[in-house]
């Protein structure tokens, strides 16, 4: 099982790898190391995201509501920043944070206390986050100029020669591998998806676990939404939209079940990577706009089929029909 | 009480005098907006005040409803005519709904027109436009080429490739793009009026046309994203970024020298406009017939298509001299 994960981590990294071979074939200076910091530094967000919902898919939940949590957050935190500008960064970007966790919380909330599908949970609050952007900013931008030059400034602060934007999605990615890999808090994720029925009777609590991964996926949709408004130096209503299913495209590129139980950090962080580089790359290739999303679109259903076929050689469906009777 | 009757009569006759020359002289003319408290339309009532000092005799009654609703529209035409004004100018919430509350006006005489949002054409004696296709088409590439003396290679960065408004611009500049010596339209590309996609295809533009002298933005979207990614880029005032969009939006940009100049429709002209129009109309100094001309003072004159509607002006061009006084209108 651990030897299929793996392999399937580095075949994706082949198929990364060949991807910016074939771009290189046709724009030789996409494969420059500066070209390809660029593009990690643009799919970090991505990568943000992504970590996020791995957690909750892990867990057989789904989050749509996560590019409208992001935006929410992001109009707060300009609007916060244009009518505060004193308050310093770090505190701000730790508000958006916990507002975004606040946010999760809700959807955390429905799914454990109510039962409600998840799904139907997350398209609910995917609306309501963003009518409420609606009605706090009552339709406005918030604009370049009425954001203060540290606010702008904290993503494109370059440490190590790479911008600070990068540096959130590295250590995202590290705090995320220690929480999966080396908590007790992490590991529930993977069995409460895996099997939630064994889950219970080794004393996991399945809905608080829920209820976990949604707060888990918002503060990430926080952080990611302040990041988000301070790279593009814009806010409104409409900012991210759509950028959901970009994020479940991912998870599902990187390998991880939507079935449960089944993905790994590696996955989802080249899952994003993969869309990150395909969204990069066709801009300088040339290619028609009708055919841009075409491309898009089939990478995410081979990435499908593939991972369809890997999980039915685990034989996992049939045992899912031994557990029910 | 004879003292009062006196006093009465002096009121009266007082109200006589102060009223008589409003009703002899006075042409009054309400300019109808969508919502009151909106910049873009507080704007457009300086510009009918401005109208009015230089016309003389004319008192304009700036009004609209608190929320943008036909309902609230219709009310506001009704005490309108309740009040017997002379020319009722109105930027509509709805194209349709508002027919039958202003055929009621025109047939008590009142001068009708519609600009910025139309009336369906029965509705309204003619309708202005800020602006034609063929106009916003030439000043995008307009603005570029006057930054570029020498020309140069420049890029359009348009919103969605299925979006009707920005094709028919970027049609409408091709056609005209040859009066521009030396300078080539190197690219078309789509950022589909999200900031990523758009910051993207910008970037990318940069990477694969490295001689690039302009980004065209026909998209208040795509013109801040393309900003930004000049700007995060170092390349501030090598690639220039020009098109359409707001000053409010803009403003950072124009400060940070990403952009030098970009276009938009002046509110203020376009008060002052619809306020000169509703005059000559009402004064009876022109006729709204199709292929007829109509003054609009210092702007000039509009002349009416087959629809009778007519254009306006160019968009009128916002740079670092002028963007402060309009940053907080709109």
């Amino acid at each position: 099982m651990k030897s299929l994960t793996l392999s399937r981590d580095a075949l994706l990294a082949l198929a990364l790898i060949a991807l910016v071979g074939l771009v290189y074939l046709r724009f030789p200076a996409f494969a420059s190391p500066n070209s390809l910091l660029g593009v990690f530094n643009d799919t970090s967000i991505l990568i943000i995201l992504a970590l996020g919902q791995m957690a909750v898919i892990l867990t057989r939940c789904i989050d749509l509501s996560m590019a409208s949590n992001l935006a929410l957050v992001g109009m707060c935190t300009a609007m916060l920043n244009s009518a505060l500008p004193s308050i310093p960064i770090p505190i701000l970007v730790f508000l958006a944070m916990f507002l975004g966790a606040l946010l999760g919380s809700i959807n955390g909330i429905l799914v454990w206390k109510l039962d409600i599908p998840p799904i139907v949970v997350t398209l609910g609050t995917l609306t309501i986050f963003r009518g409420l952007i609606f009605l706090l900013s009552e339709g406005q931008w918030v604009n370049a100029h009425e954001m203060s030059p540290a606010f702008k400034a904290l993503p494109r602060l370059s440490i190590f020669g790479i911008p600070a934007l990068s540096w959130f999605a590295i250590l995202c990615i590290a705090g995320m591998y220690v929480l999966l890999t080396r908590t007790h808090y992490g590991r529930a994720f993977y069995a409460v998806g895996g099997n939630p029925n064994a889950a219970v009777y080794t004393g996991i609590d399945v809905g608080r676990t829920r209820f976990n991964a949604f707060v888990l996926s918002g503060a990430l949709s926080g952080i990611a939404g302040y990041l988000w408004v301070s790279r593009y130096a814009v806010a409104y209503v409409d900012i991210a939209a759509g950028f959901e299913l970009d994020v479940v495209a991912a998870c599902v590129i990187g390998g991880i079940s939507i079935a449960g139980g089944m993905g790994s950090i590696g996955g989802a962080v080249l899952g994003a990577l993969f869309l990150g580089v395909i969204k990069n790359a066709l801009p300088v290739v040339n290619i028609s706009p009708f055919w841009q999303q075409a491309i898009s679109g089939a990478a995410i259903i081979v990435a499908v089929i593939f991972n369809a076929r890997s999980e039915r050689r685990l034989g996992r469906i049939i045992l899912k029909k031994a557990e029910q009777i | 009480m004879k003292k009062i009757t006196t006093l009465l009569s002096a009121v009266a006759l007082s109200s006589t005098v102060a009223l008589s020359p409003v009703q002899a002289d006075d042409m009054r003319i309400a300019i109808v907006v969508k919502a009151l408290g909106i910049g873009f339309f507080e704007a457009a009532a300086k510009g009918a005040e401005e109208a009015a000092t230089e016309l003389g005799g004319v008192e304009i009654i700036y009004t609209g409803p608190t929320d943008t609703t036909a309902e609230g529209q219709i009310e506001v035409i009704n005490s309108l005519i309740a009040q017997k004004v002379d020319a009722i100018a109105i930027s509509a919430n709805d194209q349709d709904a508002l027919v039958p509350a202003l055929k009621k006006a025109m047939s008590r005489g009142i001068t009708v027109i519609s600009w910025d949002s139309g009336v369906a054409p029965e509705g309204r004696q003619m309708h202005l436009n800020p602006s034609s296709n063929s106009l916003i088409g030439n000043m995008i590439v307009k603005m570029a080429a006057d930054q570029l003396p020498e020309g140069g290679d420049v890029a359009v960065l348009s919103a969605s490739a299925t979006a009707t408004n920005q094709n028919i611009w970027i049609e409408e500049m091709n056609k005209v793009v040859g009066n521009y010596t030396g300078i080539n339209v190197v690219a078309t590309v789509y950022g589909d009026d999200l900031s990523d996609k758009s910051y993207r295809e910008a970037q990318g533009l940069m990477a694969s046309h490295p001689d690039l002298k302009a980004i065209i933005a026909p998209s208040t979207v795509a013109i801040v994203a393309a900003s930004q990614a000049v700007s995060d880029a170092g390349r501030a005032g090598e690639v220039l970024v020009t098109g359409l969009g707001l000053p409010s939006e803009m403003a950072g940009h124009v400060e940070s020298g990403a952009s030098k100049s970009f276009a938009i429709w002046n509110p203020i002209d376009l008060g002052y406009a619809a306020t000169m129009i509703s005059y000559n109309l009402a004064k009876g100094e022109a006729t709204a017939d199709a292929g007829g001309e109509i003054g609009m003072g210092r702007l000039g004159s509009v002349t009416l298509s087959d629809t009778l509607d007519g254009a306006m002006s160019d968009p009128f061009v916002y740079d670092a001299s002028n963007i402060n006084d309009f940053k907080d209108i709109f």
